[in-house]
């Protein structure tokens, strides 16, 4: 049974966290979320009041990499979160019963909390074949999203296998994989894409359901507006070189030495949208272009065919050319939110013209 | 760890040699790798296959704080700190809600650490979630983000170094590297390498389990100067080489074109027929899946029947074990590799410590061990080859990319390769063909296919089936001996594992994490 008595405040108070570094992480949570300051006593009141909600972690098709990026939590740690703001009742790597153990933890759950559970799923499904490219315990990973997804609270796809397809939908997507939303109707299901996910992100849409009861804002794309609602390109330190046409010609040049922008070593953070630049990677180490490496736009559907060759820069479009004179670049890109939606669907359509269509590419023109 | 991988094996198909600065960043990233990803593995994919959580609500913390100052200068000891942690898995453990720790084997026969050693690994499990993320931030500063980097290229890196430049790998960012990489040693010696030593102190049975085919595989790593690594072994830190049926006075030569992949037991089908075996330059991956309609309850794992998506790798139609188990006996029995010393003198302190011989290693212990070992080895070597970028940086050699073969017009119009790395969990290689720019065909030999891979065309056992025989199970329903074998491989993959008696029924299957 959840723990009726005592909120996330409490059982910190009994871990040794003082309110001081809780209320510091609160303060962090609304910055992430983007919520204006006066709405940091809201976020307060309900972690201090708040029960541990049952969360299933299933993984199909993936590579664990967020798994690895929920053990980088820090704002509250990954030991925090599975232990005081969430049950983790399922999680194949780092649950510590196997095979029959393991599947009846997680039915256990799915009984027991029908309709209230939390599911997070990592990596895509395969369809093709009756679904046989991933089963656990002999049940396709499509029937398991199905059951127990479709009886979730809600749904959280982190990384972009399980919002769209991700590297396994690639063409020629051998296996038909999938995201989690072509296959589960009637749930909410909030995506994190990005390979992997930030879990900055995660835990702040956490923090956010906790805290109003309702799931943040998304874009079309399911995205929450907080964490995907601006370009890469509008918040990126190396911008001022952008606009004053400084670019990096050869890795390991002066510009590239000097933190120049990476626009012509293919940097796709002009079609992307994520806070990368703002939350940064690893407690707020660095971050790709940070690092002195383009943006690959991992967090938009199909990157993979769409955004490569990924040290080709982005295609010559009209005003968005590096032929163009460097003002006339920049003007051409700040043209806004919604110049940025059109070249994303004109370059994704102008490539998907280029290769054999897929069903995810298709998706992409539409949007 | 397939970054480096791919990018070797395009770098050896066109003959490009990366700057010295490259040579020691990925160097440095990989150490980085092992010294996260190896105690991770011990802390939070394998303790609690040794260690008993439930027992720790047990223990007596003075008891305890003076069995961890009797093995370690570690400060967090004291009386009050392990009563706090006790104090926390407590009031963890009475709000009913055990999360992923419910449904585990708690209380198990084959659990042998007496309460006190079981709350002292319950304190590192938790000191090492956190340790972990604050090392792995080396990965971010050097490579962009963990996990996967972004910064991996053909011919070299895409961090700039300049000592006086804010934007890049400069002093500020060294100093910081220094800082965790002494964070890491000392976790390391501190904490990791005696928990490893007092827990196998109590599972010595263990150093004579779970051994396999006793033939090991390491394609070596770690380059300590400029040159293609694929292509001269000789300037590994870690060597190459292959010890055969657990005989270590014999190190033979790696020759790639020995190595070949069946799909005689895997859901592939080969054009020249399912009993043949394919060099990965030729290799196929044309999947032909004959198994049960889902939902099932058992694969069939008979003569003829297909029951993995695993090949099975063989070298000269040899199976062979991966890992740091392979790499440190290679390492051992290689006098002349530069990593030979160190590697020797710690496995040889461990095996004294536990009064034990070198045919202890050939074990599921002996894995376990090796990984600590290796961590070890390679902590203490990162900090060496952080020197010595720092040093190479004071000649003003300020180079990361070798760039003369960055525009595919200028590749020749066919063009084959192959990168070697060890990736954490055991050899890694990468086989790349080229033609007029563009991939051909690729193919990829991962650890965990050599070493969990099925029966092979001539109806010889992988390392994991192998290793498993004879392994004592006290209770069907409750496999923990098996999991502590399967675990010391370090296993890639959550799928299922199917043990079947000697009457060929399905006594359990479990899930591999
Ligand atoms: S192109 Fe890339 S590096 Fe340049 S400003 Fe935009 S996001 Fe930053």
């Amino acid at each position: 049974m959840p723990n009726e008595a005592g909120g996330l405040r409490e059982t910190l108070a009994q871990r040794g966290v003082s309110r001081r570094d809780f209320l510091k992480f609160c303060s962090a949570m609304t910055a992430v979320l983007a919520l204006p300051p006066r709405y940091m006593p809201r976020v307060v009141e309900a972690l201090e009041t708040a029960t541990r909600p049952p969360l299933l972690w299933l993984e199909y098709q993936d590579c664990a990499g967020n798994t690895e990026s929920l053990l980088r939590a820090s704002k509250p740690t990954v030991a925090e979160l599975i232990l005081d703001v969430l049950s983790l009742d399922y999680h194949e790597t780092v649950m510590a019963p196997a095979g029959h153990q393991a599947e009846k933890s997680l039915m256990d759950t799915v009984e027991a909390y029908k309709g209230q559970y939390l599911v997070v799923v990592e990596g895509s499904i395969p369809t093709k074949d009756g679904g046989i490219y991933c089963t656990i315990g002999g049940h396709t990973a499509l029937d398991l999203v199905q059951e127990i997804g479709g009886n979730a609270a809600a749904i959280i796809t982190v990384g972009t296998c399980a919002a769209y397809g991700g590297i396994p939908a690639a063409a020629p997507n051998p296996t038909d994989a999938v995201g989690v939303r072509d296959v589960v109707k009637g749930v909410p299901i909030i995506n994190l894409p990005g390979c992997p996910m930030n879990v900055q992100n995660l835990t702040a849409v956490i923090v956010h359901y906790l805290t109003f009861g309702a799931w943040p804002a998304t874009d079309q794309l399911g995205r929450p507006l907080f964490a995907y609602g601006s370009r890469i390109h509008d918040d990126c330190e190396r911008r001022a070189h952008f606009d004053a046409g400084q670019f990096v010609e050869e890795w390991g040049d002066e510009g590239h030495r000097k933190g120049w922008c990476l626009y012509k070593m293919g940097c796709k953070g002009p079609e992307t949208f994520h806070n990368c630049p703002i939350v940064r990677w690893n407690d707020g180490t660095s971050w790709p272009v940070g690092a002195g490496h383009g943006c690959v736009g991992c967090s938009e559907p199909a990157f993979w065919d769409t955004m490569s060759p990924f040290y080709r820069r982005l295609p010559s479009v009209p005003g968005f050319g590096v032929e163009a004179t460097a003002d006339k670049v920049g003007l051409g890109i700040v043209a806004g939110v919604a110049g940025a939606f059109a070249l994303h669907g004109v370059a994704s359509a102008v490539r998907a013209k280029a290769r054999p269509l897929n069903k995810t590419k298709v998706e992409v023109e539409e949007e | 760890m397939h970054a480096v991988c791919s990018v070797r094996a395009v770098e050896n198909a066109l003959g490009i040699e990366i700057p010295l600065n490259a040579v020691i960043m990925r160097n440095l990233i990989e150490a980085a790798q092992y010294i996260q990803d190896h105690p991770v593995h011990f802390y939070h994919l394998h303790a609690l296959d040794w260690v008993d959580i439930v027992s720790a609500l047990s223990a007596d913390p003075a008891a305890t704080s003076d069995l961890a100052q009797s093995i370690s200068d570690w400060p967090k000891s004291s009386t009050d700190y392990f009563a706090a942690v006790q104090a926390k898995v407590k009031a963890f453990v009475e709000t009913g809600q055990l999360g992923p720790f419910a449904n585990a084997y708690w209380g198990h026969p084959a659990y042998k650490l007496p309460p006190e050693a079981n709350l002292m690994a319950v304190a590192h499990y938790l000191e090492a979630l956190d340790w972990q993320r604050d090392i792995i931030r080396i990965h971010a500063v050097l490579g962009s983000k963990n996990p996967h980097l972004q910064t991996y290229l053909v011919g070299g890196m895409a961090l700039a170094v300049d000592p006086n430049s804010p934007a890049v790998l400069n002093i500020e960012r060294i100093s910081l590297l220094t800082k965790l990489f002494t964070k890491g040693l000392e976790f390391v010696k501190q904490v990791y390498i005696p928990d490893l030593l007092a827990v196998a102190s109590f599972y010595k049975e263990w150093a004579s389990l779970g051994t396999g085919h006793g033939n090991y595989l390491a394609y070596g790593d770690f380059p300590l100067g400029v040159g293609d690594p694929t292509t001269h072994p000789e300037l590994l830190y870690l060597p190459r080489g292959i010890i055969l049926n657990k005989d270590l006075s014999t190190v033979h030569p790696v020759d790639q074109s020995k190595i070949a992949e069946y799909v005689t037991h895997s859901w592939y089908e080969y054009a020249g027929g399912d009993g043949t075996s394919l060099h990965p330059w030729e290799g196929e991956t044309r999947p032909k899946y004959t198994g049960p309609q889902p939902p099932y309850k058992f694969l069939n794992t008979g003569e003829g029947d297909k029951y993995s998506w695993l090949k099975s790798p063989r070298y000269e139609d040899q199976p062979m074990e991966v890992g740091p188990l392979a790499r440190m006996l290679v390492a051992y029995a290689s006098p002349d590799a530069p990593g030979h010393a160190s590697v020797k003198e710690k496995v040889d302190a461990v095996l004294a410590h536990l009064d034990v011989g070198p045919e202890a290693l050939f074990s599921t212990l002996g894995r376990t061990a090796a990984r600590g070992i290796e961590t070890w080895v390679i902590a203490e070597a990162a900090l060496e080859w952080l020197d010595q970028l720092t040093a190479n940086l004071k000649t003003g050699d300020l180079r990361v990319h070798s760039g003369e073969l960055w525009d595919p017009s200028k590749w020749p119009a066919q063009a084959q390769g192959f990168g070697m790395t060890e990736a954490p969990r055991g050899a890694l290689g990468h086989w790349v063909q080229i033609e007029d720019g563009h991939i051909k065909h690729y193919q990829c030999v991962v650890p965990s296919t050599w070493n969990a891979g099925p029966r092979d065309g001539n109806g010889q056992r992988g390392p994991y089936e192998a290793a498993l025989i004879g392994t004592p199970v006290a209770d069907p329903e409750q496999p923990l001996e098996i999991l502590r074998t399967v675990h010391s491989f370090d296993p890639c993959m959550a799928c299922a594992a199917h043990i079947v008696d000697a009457e060929g029924q399905e006594i359990v299957s479990i899930k591999i994490q």
